[in-house]
């Protein structure tokens, strides 16, 4: 019977025409000829331990080495940490920790007082965040400066601040650019379009060099905090044009509704039009997030070491120089990106399938 | 319907609304010319004409959905300008129930019914769910209080929309076609519970072509066409002895 079965399903999915018939061979063979060698470079060759390159070097017993996870091993603690002191460290391990409660507490919907979830994430994480990765040496912190700030530690901290201030700065850039008032319409669509209509990169070299020359050098914002502000205005911009394709999708009837019972303009928006607006457009906003994770990686370029920057300087490293060093740095980097961005895509796929199963379809 | 005397003026005018040489234009389009109209303190008016009339129009100028031009509206002693205000008081006090229902579909039935007195009325959320099941249980639906808008039938959903507007313990209701985009035999229950709010005392303004329901309930009908009132009568006289013929044309039409 169930050999039966298995038989139907490959009859009726994969062997259905002829047409179908090629391409499941086509896919086989590709499979065929991708996943042995992959599986070779990753698992059975690699080399998991060592303590410099002599290990990750071709010898008679490995003749073809794969992936050098030792190399990874061994720089492990600088690809998370940066150049962060090294008795310091558990005060990132705390930040991490901390981050991870605050998500968990957000992001599982049916989680206990998720108001007080949202006190804590917006309000008591950023300053103990602050406090205790940047120091406060009246309770026995010292000062770390952002310079010595790095890895995987700074990738976390812009691209979790860019996402926490793009989502309200878009939706107020989103909501000014359809206000009544003017002014308001002008100065957002200017900003948004100019902003969208710039890479990235530029806005970043814009807020590292042209920020100081507005401000007297003493108030000179800390580098970090330059990059912060070119990613936050980045992001901003991009999902203020996220934020205004859902709000074109809630018909007028909602509005007119909510204006007859009375209420103002911010709470029509607060309580009956933006809830239904980001639910549409959910999958652009995680869209967005996934983008601006991976768009991190270009803070590099005003000298912050962000946690591709800290393989690219690892992979130099003459201790480990050997011919696969740099592509198993790479092959890491891809795997955490991969790992982090699948994450966040897979929660708003879960997400959408819970609000789609509990409003039934939409009216009308 | 008694909310108390909590605003200052002439507390609850005789003169529900009062419409005064109301003229609205959509660019070159005159959709209402020069409309007087003063409603009385629960009396209940019905609206009908053909449809291009205007009669839509004039509804949604009571409560300032749609602004006009010239002329002026006075909905409870309150007279209507561009003063957001004096715009929200009236809103407070009007309720409104739409064609195409207009549920918050993302919230239950009960959240929809609680959503302005919270939130405009200030009212503590217990106090605002019990005056919600309140009026559901009047609408014949409490038992769908959980559920949300697009389970219900359209029949349910107006009967939700009359029971959210009611919430609001408002002087005044304006129904706009609430039977129009409804399957037949759902019309019944929708007119019903209509006929019952009637017999309330609350002041009503109907936009419909449900004629047995406004032999049965209206004091006043009136009929609207190219922008104007045209006819305006007891429904005796409406539908006994229509005056022009236009209104003879119209009554034949609909009612074959």
């Amino acid at each position: 019977m169930a050999r039966s079965g298995i038989w139907n399903w490959l009859r009726a999915n994969l062997l259905s025409s002829p047409a179908n018939i090629a391409l499941t061979l086509l896919c086989l063979i590709f499979l065929a000829w991708i996943i042995p060698p992959l599986v070779r470079f990753l698992l059975t060759d690699a080399v998991w331990s060592g303590s410099d390159r002599q290990a990750c070097l071709a010898s008679p017993d490995n003749p073809q080495p794969g992936a050098c996870w030792a190399f990874v091993r061994v720089w492990s603690s600088y690809f998370i940490f940066g150049f962060y002191p090294l008795g310091q460290r558990w005060r990132v391990v705390l930040f991490f920790a901390a981050l991870a409660f605050g998500v968990v507490w957000l992001l599982w919907l049916s989680a206990p007082r998720r108001d007080l979830g949202a006190l804590y994430f917006f309000l008591a994480l950023p300053v103990l965040s602050l406090i205790l990765l940047s120091g406060l040496p009246a309770i026995g912190l010292i000062n770390v400066p952002t310079t010595l700030w790095g890895g995987i530690l700074v990738t976390i901290v812009v691209s979790t601040i860019g996402m926490v201030l793009s989502l309200p700065l878009g939706i107020l850039l989103a909501l000014g650019r359809r206000s009544r008032f003017p002014v308001v319409k002008t100065l957002s669509v200017a900003f948004i379009e100019f902003v969208r209509g710039v890479p990235l990169i530029t806005v970043l070299f814009m807020a590292s060099v042209m920020l100081p020359l507005f401000v007297p050098e003493r108030f000179s914002p800390d580098k970090l905090v330059r990059a912060l502000v070119g990613v936050a205005i980045f992001a901003s911009a991009n999902m203020a044009e996220v934020v205004r394709a859902g709000l074109s999708a809630i018909p007028r009837g909602q509005y007119e509704a909510a204006n007859a019972l009375g209420l103002s303009y911010w709470r029509t928006m607060a309580l009956v039009v933006l809830p239904q607006a980001l639910r549409v457009t959910l999958p652009n906003i995680v869209n967005t997030f996934v983008a601006l994770f991976k768009d991190t990686t270009l803070v590099f370029v005003v000298g912050i070491f962000d946690f591709l920057r800290t393989i690219e300087a690892a992979r130099g490293d003459p201790n480990w120089a050997s011919p696969i060093t740099s592509v198993t740095g790479y092959v890491f980097a891809a795997l955490f990106y991969f790992v982090c961005c699948y994450g966040m895509s897979r929660y708003a796929q879960n997400v959408e399938m819970r609000l789609a199963r509990r409003s039934g379809p939409r009216e009308r | 319907m008694a909310t108390g005397t909590e605003t200052a003026g002439p507390p609850r005018a005789e003169v529900a609304v009062e419409i005064v040489g109301l003229n609205k234009w959509y660019g070159e389009f005159h959709v209402l010319r020069d409309i007087n109209l003063k409603v009385t303190r629960a009396e209940r008016i019905v609206i009908c004409g053909p449809s291009g009339g205007g009669k839509s129009t004039l509804l949604r100028c009571i409560n300032r959905l749609e602004d006009w031009q010239s002329g002026r509206v006075i909905v409870d002693g309150i007279e209507l300008t561009d003063n957001p205000k004096q715009i929200v008081a009236v809103r407070r006090d009007v309720g409104m129930v739409f064609q195409q229902f207009n549920l918050f579909p993302h919230l239950t039935v009960l959240e929809n019914c609680t959503l302005a007195p919270i939130w405009v009325r200030r009212m503590p959320k217990r106090d605002a769910e019990a005056l919600a099941m309140r009026y559901l249980e009047r609408v014949k639906i409490p038992e769908q209080a959980q559920k949300y808008p697009a389970t219900l039938s359209g029949g349910q959903q107006q009967r939700v929309a009359i029971a959210r507007a009611l919430c609001m313990n408002p002087n005044i209701m304006l129904f706009d076609e609430p039977t129009s985009a409804l399957d037949p035999e759902m019309v019944k229950e929708v007119l019903d519970t209509m006929v019952e709010l009637a017999s309330d005392g609350i002041t009503m303004l109907v936009v419909s072509h449900e004629m047995g329901f406004a032999r049965q309930v209206a004091d006043r009908v009136i009929f609207m066409a190219d922008g104007q009132i045209v006819e305006i009568n007891e429904p005796k006289g409406f539908f006994g002895a229509p005056q022009h013929e236009r209104t003879k044309l119209f009554l034949q039409q609909i009612l074959r």
